[in-house]
């Protein structure tokens, strides 16, 4: 029993952490968006709320928190309070599974416990697939609920959108799976070990380069970001699903937004860039001697290539015009899809000819 | 403690499965189905099937669910009563089928017939629940996987011809 409540209060601890962190990350890409943009735009982005506006996001925070809380009339009251929830929730669910460092075991009072990992299921690639395709029901049912035209429009697109590029972000994921041989994001990761070219973007017998391509694409299109934002498309519907949303509840969308891009931005780290391995074998500090601190490095390094990622999503936004909702269909099931499909057969047969 | 996990599972399997069909608003319908769904997950779960809990939220929860709701909204149901009418035929065949139903295990329990003993699978320890699903599916059980395959095609195929007749009348 006690180690029961000692594995709980471990766990507990180390979802504070992976919470805080991923909050404190939201708060610092609110400011870096406008800030990555503004400079891509020849300006300053926001200067005024501390040196260089770099209060602004908790400025942006307490002035939500105070903002007042309106149910549009109409609208249905319990669904319109639960679906900023359950987007929240299925975002952050998520990272349960995400692998932050080394898989290393320390000992605490006789237990073992793995501190960069707060659950190493063995399905866990599953796991975050079946927790991201709820997140549609949070945009649908607010959308829905709003009891406005532009929010069920939005929530419309949004459902559309959401199922045509989950099938895409599975099957560009298979690629990876089949050359792993595991559906552990752990297992995944260790088999990526060494040089930078045992990554999966790279990795022989057959790159992975292609699904990688369709990954980042679909995994933009499934967190609704520019240029595949119709849902909330602001020059036709206003601002889509949470055109009736203010104050906190729109703030519960905004982080579910930014924790979904940090999710997939680690999915996609963690599946084709080699999670937390170093480009070269081992880490530098463990052949200088510090033994005990390469795990700083692995972490560095999934947190660098996690920021590449998101300041992906930030380059796309001051790069590319929207799409246009026939354009987006299309190009997801006849170009992507195929790909995807194709991808998996090439792979196949070369893990099948080529085993390691 | 598996017991108690598979009662409350069970036990809300049940209510929200009632409630799907005795709500009048169809979106708080599938809201119970939703969460009937997550409750056989974690069934499946409780008896070590990760895999096919993870598929389960994936396919049912993650699709059809969400075309059904996506459905219901462009037809904007707010209330659907018609099928309510049909609630005295629904008692008759209810009350008739449990009352065989009844009938059969008050017969079986009177003849004293051996009990079916469970079929125990044998374990497979020394390799995870999604290999051994993928290894029984291409080995053993190849034959119906494949029809089932084809059965799917010949259904997408169907829905692509009665979708699209505008498309075959044009060129034909």
């Amino acid at each position: 029993m006690a180690e029961l409540a000692l594995r709980m209060a471990f766990s507990l601890a180390q979802i504070t952490v992976v919470m805080g962190v991923i909050m404190l990350t939201i708060m610092v890409l609110t400011l870096a968006e406008r800030k990555v943009l503004g400079w891509m735009q020849d300006r300053m982005g926001p200067m005024e709320v501390g040196p260089y506006g770099i209060l602004q996001p908790v400025a942006d925070g307490l002035k939500l928190f105070f903002k007042e809380d309106i149910v549009p009339a109409g609208a249905n009251r319990f669904l319109f309070s639960l679906a900023p929830i359950l987007a929240l929730v299925a975002a952050l669910i998520g990272f349960a599974v995400v692998p932050f460092g080394p898989d290393t075991t320390i000992e605490l009072f006789g237990i073992q416990f793995k501190p960069f990992i707060i659950s190493d299921i063995n399905i866990g690639i599953l796991y975050i697939l079946a927790f991201t395709s709820i997140g549609a029901y949070g945009v649908i049912l607010g959308g829905w609920a709003s009891n406005s035209k532009y929010s069920l429009l939005g929530g419309l697109r949004s459902a559309a959108q959401v199922i045509s590029y989950e099938l895409n972000v599975g099957l560009a994921i298979v690629g990876v799976l089949l050359l792993a041989g595991s559906l552990s994001l752990v297992k995944i990761t260790q088999a990526q070990a060494g040089w930078f070219w045992n990554w999966y973007v790279f990795a022989p017998p057959f790159p992975q380069l292609l699904a990688f391509v369709v990954y980042v694409i679909s995994a933009v299109a499934e967190t609704n970001r520019v240029p595949f934002d119709l849902p909330e498309a602001e020059s036709e519907l206003v601002a889509g699903f949470f055109t009736e949303y203010s104050g906190m509840r729109f703030a519960f969308f905004f982080i579910a937004e930014y924790a979904n891009m940090i999710l997939v931005s680690c999915i996609a780290a963690a599946l084709f860039l080699g999670g937390w391995n170093a480009p070269y074998p081992g880490t530098a500090l463990a052949r200088m001697g510090f033994v005990q601190f390469a795990w700083v490095e692995n972490v560095v390094w999934f947190a660098a290539k996690v920021y590449f990622f998101l300041f992906l999503f930030f380059w796309l936004r001051a790069t590319l015009p929207r799409l246009r909702y026939d354009q987006l269909m299309r190009f997801g099931w006849k170009v992507m899809l195929p790909i995807a499909l194709g991808n998996i057969l090439v792979t196949a047969i070369a893990a099948y000819l080529f085993p390691r | 403690m598996a017991q108690l996990f598979f009662f409350y599972l069970a036990g809300i399997i049940v209510l929200t499965s009632i409630l799907v069909v005795a709500l009048r608003n169809p979106v708080y319908s599938a809201l119970s189905l939703l969460i009937m769904f997550f409750h056989v997950a974690g069934l499946y779960v409780t008896l070590h099937a990760e895999f096919v809990a993870a598929v389960q939220i994936i396919v049912y929860a993650g699709a059809i669910l969400v075309l059904y709701l996506f459905v219901v909204m462009l037809l904007n149901l707010h209330r659907e009563d018609r099928y309510h009418a049909q609630f005295p035929l629904a008692t008759l065949l209810g009350v008739t089928i449990l009352t065989e139903v009844i009938l059969l295990m008050l017969q079986r329990g009177d003849s004293g017939a051996p009990v079916a003993t469970p079929v125990i699978a044998p374990p497979t320890p020394a390799i995870g629940n999604t290999e051994a699903i993928g290894e029984v599916l291409y080995s053993t059980y190849v034959f119906p996987f494949e029809v089932a395959s084809l059965i799917l095609l010949v259904a997408m195929i169907g829905a692509i011809v009665l979708a699209k007749q505008d498309l075959f009348e044009q060129k034909g």
